[in-house]
């Protein structure tokens, strides 16, 4: 029997059981599209916070006021007040320190005409921008002399300014009111999007920390001080220095708690990453269980189907076929079979993975090696309980395979 | 004035065969088509073991048409399926053409199965789902035929059209009456032409007149191919169609004689009235 008719034979033969052939088919669909969306969607939530992680900067050191770690009484974190704009002058001189902004927030009602949005007031310094590598896209971050004299200047996030003035209009020069007193608006951020800690970045309207603490809260603190080290290599050591510093100027003894915390941004990110990886293996081993149900499924069809299947080999030995025609047949239809369904769970992978990013945002990265897995997995289950009963009824007598039951 | 004449070459060589006895040198037994000689066959059905066969001796020489009868359960069609290299005895031997069965391989047994027997099962057999042309057709695909495609076609429709089928080539099996699906596996049968037909009650599902013709078509292949043909049947009017009738009872041959007057389908077709054709 010549390769193509060994094709057609076995092309029949799956022609012939439509029902059996979808419903092995559907197991392998099902899950092979399972792993590879639900894979793509642990994986690409990973690196998108890989990313966000990359784009924050990695030399970035963030110096708090409190410290939430700490038993006894906890003073929640930016809500102690042991943090000064001397402290943050004082870090300006440590080495390995290149920019630092202090920063303090509230909340507050931004008025602009008739329009207002309630969001964070963001209390920072000039050197925000460098630290996070963050342009204005209209106007400027305001300087030097707008942070000396706690100057009533604002930028303005992009959320902010959509909603206060839509996204045509160029606010600079604007007035805004935020909690009722006037603020001139200086420059617009260009959009960032979430946080590498999961805020919406955009929706903030910044303003000089002196402004905050004097003008808003009436505060003589800071709630943190954000650093960024000369270079990345350097930011552990950095973050040491500062601890060191501020445990110094803050006279606390070696046995006794800190009042603040110095933590790098890779440190705090770690914690999501942690998080991510987490749902990710969650995510694969949700996938893994529909493989294996899928692969299940396919078993019992084709076991259930063994006793048809035996009589159709005793039928084709009664007639003729040898051993091997008739287990190259088998071969041939569970190959197919695997391919196809394989290759369809693939395509749906794909189209599910690509849906899911569009119409839900949600970001996915699919994985190559859970294609390769969930095709081979799917593929070996097929062949392997396609071809293994065969193998049992070709070894039998052509009369017992016909009246197997 | 032919075929009388192979008729009665037939019934000669049914006497030689029935005359012979275990222990012939196997220079006899060359002249047969099927030798067995003491053919045993057993089952065990859990703690029984059922004697299918106890000991068959038969020979058939080429040529004949050995009509097989016995009661429900005698081992006639485990006798068939021996025969036919579908099922290996227990003990005893089988020569097929002279040749000792118990050592051929696998694939000869194939080989045999596809180019030299054409066999009718007494349950059919037809491949499900299938329409009846490329059930007809499937004998074509194995033992390395090298026919084209359109060969194979117009094979198995004349084939069909032989047992008066043509118009049913597309229909599945579950398509077709009991006697339609009987003659489909007698066209499969006879679609390699093979040199010895085994049909094991090939007409148990067919009315007065088909039987007569697939008969007649029997007879047709016996008489003018020389195709060798075993017929079981328990109707003992059918058997007079062969050359030779042997009984079988509690797996063992008891009776064997020559038919005297053997049946010509033929000419009975002929006589019979001419009725609207229920096909
Ligand atoms: N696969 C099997 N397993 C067990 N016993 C079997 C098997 N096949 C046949 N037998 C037994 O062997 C004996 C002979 O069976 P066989 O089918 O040869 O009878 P038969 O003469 O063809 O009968 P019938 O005219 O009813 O077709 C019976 O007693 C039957 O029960
Ligand atoms: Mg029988």
């Amino acid at each position: 029997m010549g390769v193509l008719m060994v094709l057609r034979v076995a092309l029949k033969a799956l022609a012939r059981n439509k029902m059996r052939t979808a419903l092995t088919m559907l197991g392998m669909i099902i899950g092979v599209a399972a792993v590879i969306t639900m894979v793509a969607l642990g994986t690409g939530a990973q690196s998108s916070i890989e990313t966000q992680i990359q784009a924050a900067g990695t030399n970035m050191i963030m110096v708090s006021a409190g410290n939430f770690m700490s038993g006894g009484v906890r003073s929640g974190q930016g809500n102690a007040s042991t943090l000064t704009p001397e402290d943050a002058m004082a870090i300006q001189e440590v080495q390995g320190v290149q920019y630092l902004a202090p920063g303090v927030s509230t909340r507050g009602q931004v008025v602009a005409g008739n329009l207002n949005w309630g969001t964070q007031i963001q209390g920072t310094d000039v050197d925000l921008p460098l630290i996070r590598s963050w342009p204005a896209t209209a106007g400027a971050f305001f300087g030097p002399a707008d942070v000396a004299s706690a100057a009533k200047v604002a930028v303005l996030g992009s959320v902010v300014h959509e909603q206060l003035f839509g996204a045509d209009v160029d606010p600079v020069g604007q007035i805004i009111r935020i909690n009722n007193q006037p603020f001139t608006v200086t420059g617009v951020m260009s959009s960032k999007g979430q946080s590498g800690m999961g805020q919406d970045q955009d929706d903030v309207v910044y303003v000089p920390y002196t402004t905050v603490m004097k003008k808003l809260r009436g505060i003589t603190y800071v709630q943190n001080i954000t650093v960024s080290a000369a270079s990345a290599g350097d930011t552990a050591a950095t973050a040491d220095r500062i601890a060191t510093l501020l445990r110094t100027r803050h006279q606390i003894l070696d046995a006794s708690e800190d009042d603040f915390m110095v933590r790098t941004m890779e440190e705090m990110a770690s914690v999501r990453v942690q998080a991510t990886e987490t749902m990710t293996a969650l995510l694969a081993s949700i996938a893994g269980v529909s493989l294996l149900v899928g692969g299940i499924g396919i078993m019992n069809i084709m076991l259930v189907s063994v006793t048809e299947r035996t009589r159709e080999i005793g039928l084709r030995l009664a007639i003729g076929a040898r051993g091997r025609d008739v287990l190259l047949q088998f071969l041939v239809e569970a190959i197919v079979l695997s391919l196809v369904g394989g290759s369809i769970g693939i395509a749906l992978g794909l189209g599910l993975s690509e849906g899911v990013t569009l119409w839900m945002s949600w970001p996915t990265k699919v994985s190559p090696q859970a294609v390769a897995v969930a095709f081979v997995f799917a593929a070996i289950t097929g062949v392997f309980f396609g071809f293994y009963p065969a193998r049992k009824a070709a070894a039998l007598d052509p009369i017992d395979a016909l009246r197997f039951e | 004035m032919a075929q009388a004449a192979a008729a009665q070459a037939g019934l000669e060589a049914a006497v030689v065969a029935a005359s012979s006895k275990a222990g012939d040198t196997v220079a006899d037994r060359t002249d047969n088509v099927i030798s067995t000689r003491n053919l045993v066959r057993t089952y065990e059905v859990g703690e029984h073991l059922v004697k299918a066969l106890r000991g068959v001796n038969l020979d058939v020489a080429r040529g004949e048409f050995l009509s097989v009868t016995g009661p429900s359960g005698s081992g006639k069609s485990t006798f068939m399926h021996i025969v036919g290299c579908l099922a290996k005895p227990t003990s005893g031997q089988y020569f097929l053409d002279g040749e000792d069965v118990s050592q051929m391989s696998k694939n000869e047994l194939a080989a045999v199965r596809n180019t030299k027997i054409g066999f009718v099962f007494q349950g059919f057999n037809l491949l499900s789902r299938t329409s009846a042309l490329d059930n007809v057709e499937l004998p074509l695909l194995y033992g390395g035929s090298t026919l084209k495609t359109a060969d194979r076609h117009r094979r198995a429709k004349d084939m069909l059209a032989a047992v008066g089928l043509a118009d049913r080539a597309s229909h599945h099996p579950n398509q077709l009456s009991g006697g339609q699906q009987q003659r489909v596996a007698i066209a499969r049968a006879l679609v390699n032409e093979p040199s010895i037909i085994l049909a094991d009650e090939p007409t148990g599902n067919l009315d007065t007149r088909t039987s007569i013709e697939v008969m007649g078509l029997f007879q047709r292949l016996n008489m003018e191919r020389g195709i060798t043909v075993v017929l079981i049947t328990h109707e003992h009017d059918i058997a007079e169609y062969g050359t030779r009738i042997v009984a079988f009872r509690d797996g063992l041959v008891v009776t064997d004689r020559p038919v005297t007057r053997r049946r010509a389908a033929a000419d009975e077709l002929a006589a019979l009235p001419v009725e609207a054709e229920a096909v």
